[in-house]
Formats: C-alpha cells, structure tokens, sequence
C-alpha cells in the first residue's frame, strides 16, 4: 500500500507556499478549527513576499482622510485597465486596512505618523498615499510577524519540501505529492482541501526579480488536474529593476524611490515620463514638472506626477526610450533621488536600496542617479477563482495571492500585492475550512496514480538522454525573454511556441548527476515540467489577445481593442493540448460603475 | 571587463564526510560568490547543494564561510579578492552539515518557538493604537533581522561548545527576545526566560555577531546587554526585588 510505501500524513487543508497568503490562509484554517499543514519549498520566512519593498496598499487614510475604499478600487481597476474581477477589487479595497491593522495586533511595527498612526507612503496609480510601510522593507516585516504568529498558534509546518502533483478522488481533491529537498524521499499527504500559494512564475524570463522558487508550480498543478487558468497574457515588467553590473541585472528597485519623491530621466537630462502621459490617465497626471514636484505635497491642488503613472505605463516608456537611443550604455535609463532629497532622507526612507545599490553596483544613491530597467516581476494571471471564496474550478482546491487570476486585471498596482496575499489569504483559509466541515466522509487515495506520479519524479535518474537541466533552464529564459517579453508580435510568439515545444523534448532527455540527497539539479529538473507549462499558458493566451492592454503589449496591435475590453481568456488543457477561450466579465452592479467615472 | 577565470574551492560532502573540491570557472563583472557557485552548478557541478533566494541580502538564505568569514555570498563580490587568489566556501561551522553548503538550521528555528508570543496590551479609548516614531526606531532595528543565522553561528558559545546548544538560544533570538521586550504594546513577560531557557548569562560580550550582522544590527550593545540588565534587575537588585513583589515589569 502506497501508505506504507511513502511517508504519510492526514490533515484536513494542506497550503501549498508559506509566502504572505500561505501564511494568512494557513493561520485562519488552524483558527476556523481545520487541522492544517503549511507545505514550503524554502525554509520558512525566505519566501518571495520577504523581499517586498514598497509597502501594503490600504486605504486606512492616515494620511489623507478623503481616502476610502471606493477611491481605491476606483485605483485598482483603472491601474488593471477595467479587466479586474470588481468583486473581487471591491473585497480588496474593503478588507485591507482591517488586514494591516491586524499585522499590528500581533507585533508588526510599521513606520508611524506624526500623531502615531500608521504612516502611509505615495506609490503608482494611488490616489493618496496609501501604502503602509517599514522603511522599503516591509515584506519582511510582514512575513516575520505572520511566520511568528502562526509558529506560536502551533500549526505544523513542512520546510523545505516540494509538492508537485495534485491528487483526485472522483473529481475532487484528495491530497498531494512531493518530495523532501534534503533526504529526496517522497511525501504523501491525504486531506480535504488544498489551498494554493505558490506564486507565479517569473523564472521563466531572464531578466527577472524572482527567486528560484518562481517556476509555476501552483498553475502546473492546477492546470494537472483540470483548474481553469485566466488572464495569463498579462505578465508584469517592473519599471525599475537594477540593469549595472550584468551579475544583478533584474534585481528590483523599489518604486518607492518615485514614491519619495525620485524620478526617471533619460541621457538628456529629461524627464522624459511627461512625453508618455496616455489619453487614459491625462485628467488625473501632472503636465508640468512644477505641478508634478507640487503633488507630492498637496494633492488636493495638483495632480500625480507621470513619474507614478501604473506600472506597465512606465515600463513601456523606459523600453521606447532606450530603443530610441536615450539610454544609457548599459541599456537602462536613470532613477534620480540624490539631486530631490536629502541624503539622511534617502538612507531614512530607503535603507535597503542604499545598501543594495553600495555593495552591489558601488553606486551611492544619496550622491548620484541609479541605473534601471524593466524586469519580469509578477503574474497578474493564474488559477480562475471564485471571488468570495477563492475556490477554483476543481472542488476543494483553492488559491490565493499571485497564483490566483482576477484582482488585478490586465495590470497590478504596487502595493496592491502584499494587500491581496492578506485579504484573500485569509479568505483562502476560511473557505477551505468551511468547505471541509460541509464536505462529510472520507476522499481516497488513488495509490495507482501515486506510483505513477513517484516514476515521473524520478525519470531524470532513469534517463538515457544527456541534457542539462540548467541548459534547458536557460535556454526557456532566454526564449521568453526575447519572444513573450514587454513588446509583443504575432511572429515571435508563434515562434516561441515551437521554442517551447522543442524545450518540451528536450526535457525527456534530462540527466541529472548525484543522489536524491538535497540535489538542487534533479529539483530544476522537475520544476522545468512547471516552468515549461506556465511559458506555454503565457503564449497561448499571448498569441490570442490580438490588443494592447496593461502587461500585454502588442506590436501588431498596438491599441485597446473594445472587443477584448470585457473579455477573459480561460486556459485550459485537452488531451495534452492547451485550448484558449473568451469569456464575458462578470457584469459590474451600477453602483460601483458610477466609481470609475468619477473625476480624480 | 571580459569574463575572468577565478580558482573557487568548495566543500563537498555530507555529514558522513567529505573535503574540499577545486573549481576554475568564468566570473563575470560585478560577480558575487554566489553567482560563481550557481556558475559552478550549471556547468560543472549539477548537484551542488546551496540555498538561496533574493540575490539581494534581503532574505538571509546563502550563509557562508568564505575565506574562514561567516557571509551572505550574495553580497560578497569577487572584485574583493585578490585577483588569483582561491576562494574558499564552506559552510557555516555551528550546524550540522545536510549537503555540501547547506546546513540543518533546525537549532533556530526550535528557539523560537520556544520565545511566549507578542500580547498586546488593550487598545487605546478611540479604539487606535497610537506609537510614536521615537518610540520604535529601536525596535525596528531587531525587526531588520534576516534570520541569516551568521550571528549563530559566530557565536562561541554554541561554535565550539555544541552541548551549550540545549541551554543557550544565540544572538538572534537575543535580538527577537530584545525586540518584543522593548515593543510599547507588549504585555509578556519573557524575563525568566531569558535567563533559564534562553540562557544570557553565556554571553560573554565579545561582540562576534555584532561583526558579521549584515543587517548591521547592534546586537550586543542594542539587545543583549539591555537584556541583561533587565535580568539583572530582576534578579540581583534588592530594591528591585522588593518592589518586583508588588509590580509587574518594567517596560
């Protein structure tokens, strides 16, 4: 019996990824009395949301009172270019300042206000300053106080150990498979619910601000077992990654160097944001540079400088300036705090882009501008969710933070991010709680597909090819990088579909050296089956998008089309093959449509 | 500036054993060590075993000896080396060898859970709660920990004394102890803790951690010796014990 055969463990909702939402959602399941197991491929508090920057988007107005959840998700939606999911943008902006405030019931310590509230700092696409912080590392704050919270309220927690399959019974989850990184020994767990926190998968692209953990294995395992996935075409470029020297390029710069206050110019000293100002946001975007610097202190008077237009605004311009020969040798243009504010503020408010910029580049940011590009940086895409309950489309499998489609539409607003992973993270646990109290009697373990699931992870050994998994790692990198990056065109995509499936073969060739003892090659050998699935899903969606619209930008089509304006793309796998289908938005009540129009 | 080859030698083995290994490998500009232990991994070495994450000394994951120095390789660049000069990494010393550069950490991790949970005291009247800037700056400096371990591992106390480990809880969780002591919101008391479970009196102020804290984290001066001087007030100080009878701490 396949009990005996693997290490077995029975729980009623096992959480897959201890970033922010798995945290959340694994602290609400234990709470709402579900016996639950955190699953992660890390040692816990190194996940992804460890290295947010910026802050947590909610509005608390602290800072300005006029601010409330109707301005931001009036925000949301605009930044995600109306494609968002308005149920889930209003839970979103209704939820999040109870979120953050709960942080700091259990010892979070964000920067304060002069009166000792929480402070809120300015980021793009907000309306008012918005965005709690510590300083510009705020995902660590964030996730010690929610690893610490859940480790005292005793919920079990298996580190470093990689789930890759999802198991059914009749239809509905059963379970999961995977493995320990250190002894290689596979691991079964036997449970009700699954809730999905796996991140996105931005290791697919080369010039990336996303760890080794960023393959895709939540979409893989959703789309294994027959999940819907939504919105994939729309893959975030951050504006401001680090682009000098050649060994950090991707590493991100926090926009929340705009947010106090710094701001792009190309090699002529221009700033050059005011020449890329879209007929979508001019009423609500400063004109003039006197107006822009004004807004940062009154913004009732001004409006925002173009230097915090949403994100996939300024990637793009920072992609045409340099393409216009206005950048700087190293292929980037330059962020400028050093010239608008003063050092002691600068290392204040930014102490880790400081650091980060000294040690690794020798550049001081108080003294001179950095040097930044775009970098692949977020899934706005992923597993197709219910908007209250996170649930997918497969029965007792759930999914929060990036994994999981809808909040942000076709683009995502900084700080919009650390807020969803809390918001939805809980909501993630409850209802996976919920749906194991109202689902009786037992699920069953399909020991047959077990056993065949324990022989896929192990074909590398077995292999008689001689392909490296790194080499074909690399060889995906730079396939999206060049076909499925900022700008896009029919050619390339269509292009980088045969890449992939080239990569596809290639990948039943893989040969790893060593042991099943913490072997960091045979682990990339299976997350390539994830990377792979998550770089095809992206295309498929990319090639049938025929517009420009938010983190999916189209040479061919270099405009919004109103026919795409109110339309999903669902992926889905037939018999191996994916298939792309158009799906209407859920209609917007009146009531919040009447939000959108109104003035800034 | 071309790629350069560099001479790296590396520890590899498990904990049945092992030794060092040489590697000569091209290293780009503006390299750190661990981008020239991945380069090793992609071509030379597939299942070298390393942990990490951000790349940016955010997350504390590729803890090292290089050279002898407990590091983040991450943030160590090959331009600090002499040029010819073989690189050393091994991993850190304090715990037990997994796989090559990884270590079982576990010890840490165990600490924690056994430091009482953040309580907060009630709410203000307008249901707020209010905590001013001077206040936490502080605070905020433990809460800039990375869990990178290097100052448990530089520790002499559990270094070369492992049996000390069952007694002593090491300088970063004297830095979280620190952090929810001095919390204005705090209501716990973790005073006896942190002289029986946790140990303090080991600590013999040599200031180690403090040297390899990438975070740049004051831990002696900041976090323990104020630890110790609660205890001590506590526990050595006749008023103070007097008049601990009738009070609860002293925030």
């Amino acid at each position: 019996m396949a009990e005996e055969k693997y290490e077995t463990h029975e729980y009623d909702v096992v959480v897959i990824g201890a970033g922010g939402a798995g945290l959340r959602a694994a602290v609400e399941a234990s709470a709402r009395g579900a016996r639950t197991a955190l699953v992660c491929k890390s040692l816990l508090g190194k996940a992804h949301t460890v290295m947010a920057e910026g802050g947590i988007a909610a509005a608390m107005g602290n800072v300005y009172p006029e601010d409330n959840w109707k301005v931001h998700f009036r925000d949301t939606m605009r930044g995600g270019k109306l494609l968002n999911n308005w149920r889930m943008a209003q839970i979103h902006a209704q939820e999040s300042p109870d979120r953050v405030l709960e942080l700091e019931e259990w010892g979070a310590l964000f920067d304060r206000t002069h009166d000792g509230l929480i402070l809120q700092r300015d980021f793009g696409g907000h309306r008012y300053a918005r965005l709690a912080h510590v300083g510009d590392r705020t995902g660590l704050e964030m996730i010690r106080t929610l690893q610490q919270h859940a480790v005292h309220k005793g919920i079990d927690v298996y580190m470093e150990c990689n789930l890759q399959r999802l198991l059914l019974d009749g239809g509905r989850i059963s379970g999961a498979f995977g493995y320990w990184r250190e002894s290689g020994k596979f691991i079964l767990f036997k449970c009700k619910a699954v809730v999905l926190a796996t991140g996105g998968g931005g290791k697919a692209w080369k010039v990336t601000s996303n760890s080794w953990e960023y393959t895709g294995d939540g979409v893989t395992m959703a789309i294994d077992v027959g999940a819907d996935l939504m919105d994939m075409e729309f893959m975030q470029f951050h504006p401001t990654g680090m682009v000098w020297p050649p060994s950090v390029r991707g590493i991100l710069v926090t926009e929340g160097v705009r947010g106090d206050g710094g701001t792009l110019k190309n090699t002529n000293n221009e700033r050059f944001m005011f020449n890329y100002i879209p007929e979508f946001f001019r009423a609500e975007t400063a004109e003039t540079e006197k107006e822009a610097d004004a807004w940062y202190e009154d913004k009732k008077n001004n409006r925002r400088t173009p230097d915090l237009l949403p994100r996939d605004e300024v990637a793009r311009a920072i992609n045409s300036e340099v393409k216009a020969g206005r950048g700087t040798p190293h292929g980037g243009v330059f962020l400028d705090i050093a010239s608008r504010r003063p050092a002691d503020y600068i290392q204040r408010r930014l102490p880790s882009m400081y650091h980060q910029f000294k040690e690794l580049a020798d550049v001081d940011i108080t003294k001179e501008p950095m040097e930044v590009g775009p970098t692949c940086h977020y899934s706005m895409g992923g597993v197709r969710v219910d908007a209250d309950s996170t649930a997918t489309t497969v029965p007792g499998l759930f999914a929060a933070g990036e994994v999981a489609a809808g909040l942000h539409g076709a683009n995502r607003l900084g700080g919009n991010s650390l807020s969803d992973l809390l918001v939805f993270g809980r909501r993630a646990g409850l209802y996976a709680a919920e749906y194991v109290r109202t689902h009786e009697g037992p699920v069953t373990i399909d020991h047959g597909q077990v056993d065949r699931y324990a022989k896929e992870l192990l074909a590398p050994f077995e292999s008689k090819g001689s392909e490296n998994p790194y080499a074909v790692h690399a060889d995906l990198q730079d396939c999206m990088q060049d076909l499925v990056g900022i700008i896009r065109s029919e050619s390339e995509l269509r292009k980088a579909i045969e890449v992939i499936a080239q990569l596809k073969e290639r990948s039943v060739n893989l040969k790893v050296e060593g042991n099943r003892h913490y072997n960091p090659g045979w682990h990339l050998a299976l997350d390539l089956h994830s990377l792979l699935t998550f770089a095809e899903a992206a295309t498929v969606a990319a090639i049938e998008r025929k517009e420009s619209r938010g983190g999916h930008t189209r040479d061919d089509y270099p405009n919004t089309d109103p026919r795409f304006a109110k339309i999903n793309l669902i992926v889905r796998r037939k018999n191996g093959d994916f298939t792309v289908s158009q799906e209407p938005l859920p209609e917007m009540p009146d009531e919040l449509k009447t939000l959108l129009e109104e003035k800034t | 500036m071309a790629a350069q080859d560099v001479n790296m030698r590396v520890w590899r083995g498990d904990a049945s054993g092992g030794g060092f290994k040489d590697y000569r490998i091209a290293a780009g500009e503006g390299m750190v060590v661990l981008d020239v232990i991945h380069a090793i991994q992609a071509q030379q070495a597939n299942d070298l075993a390393v942990r990490w994450n951000c790349k940016a000394g955010k997350c504390g994951s590729c803890s090292a000896e290089i050279n002898g120095k407990p590091r983040l390789m991450c943030m160590t660049r090959m331009n600090t080396f002499q040029p010819g000069e073989t690189i050393t990494v091994s991993p850190i010393k304090t715990f037990p060898i997994i796989r090559d550069l990884v270590t079982d950490v576990s010890y840490n991790y165990e600490k924690a859970r056994q430091v009482p949970a953040f309580k907060p005291k009630p709410k203000e009247a307008d249901g707020t709660r209010r905590m001013f800037q001077e206040d936490i700056d502080r605070v905020q400096e433990f809460h800039k920990c990375i869990e990178c371990f290097l100052c448990q591992d530089v520790c002499h106390v559990i270094r070369d004394h492992n049996d000390n480990k069952k007694a002593f809880a090491g300088p970063r969780i004297f830095v979280r102890l620190a952090a929810l002591e001095m919390h204005p919101l705090d209501a716990n008391d973790r005073i006896d803790l942190i002289k029986e479970k946790a140990g303090i009196g080991y600590c013999n102020i040599t200031k180690c951690c403090t040297e390899v804290c990438p975070e740049h984290i004051h831990i002696t001066d900041n976090a323990i010796i104020p630890l110790k001087e609660r205890v001590a007030d506590r526990y050595y100080d006749p008023i103070a014990k007097l008049l601990g009878l009738f009070s609860q701490k002293n925030k």
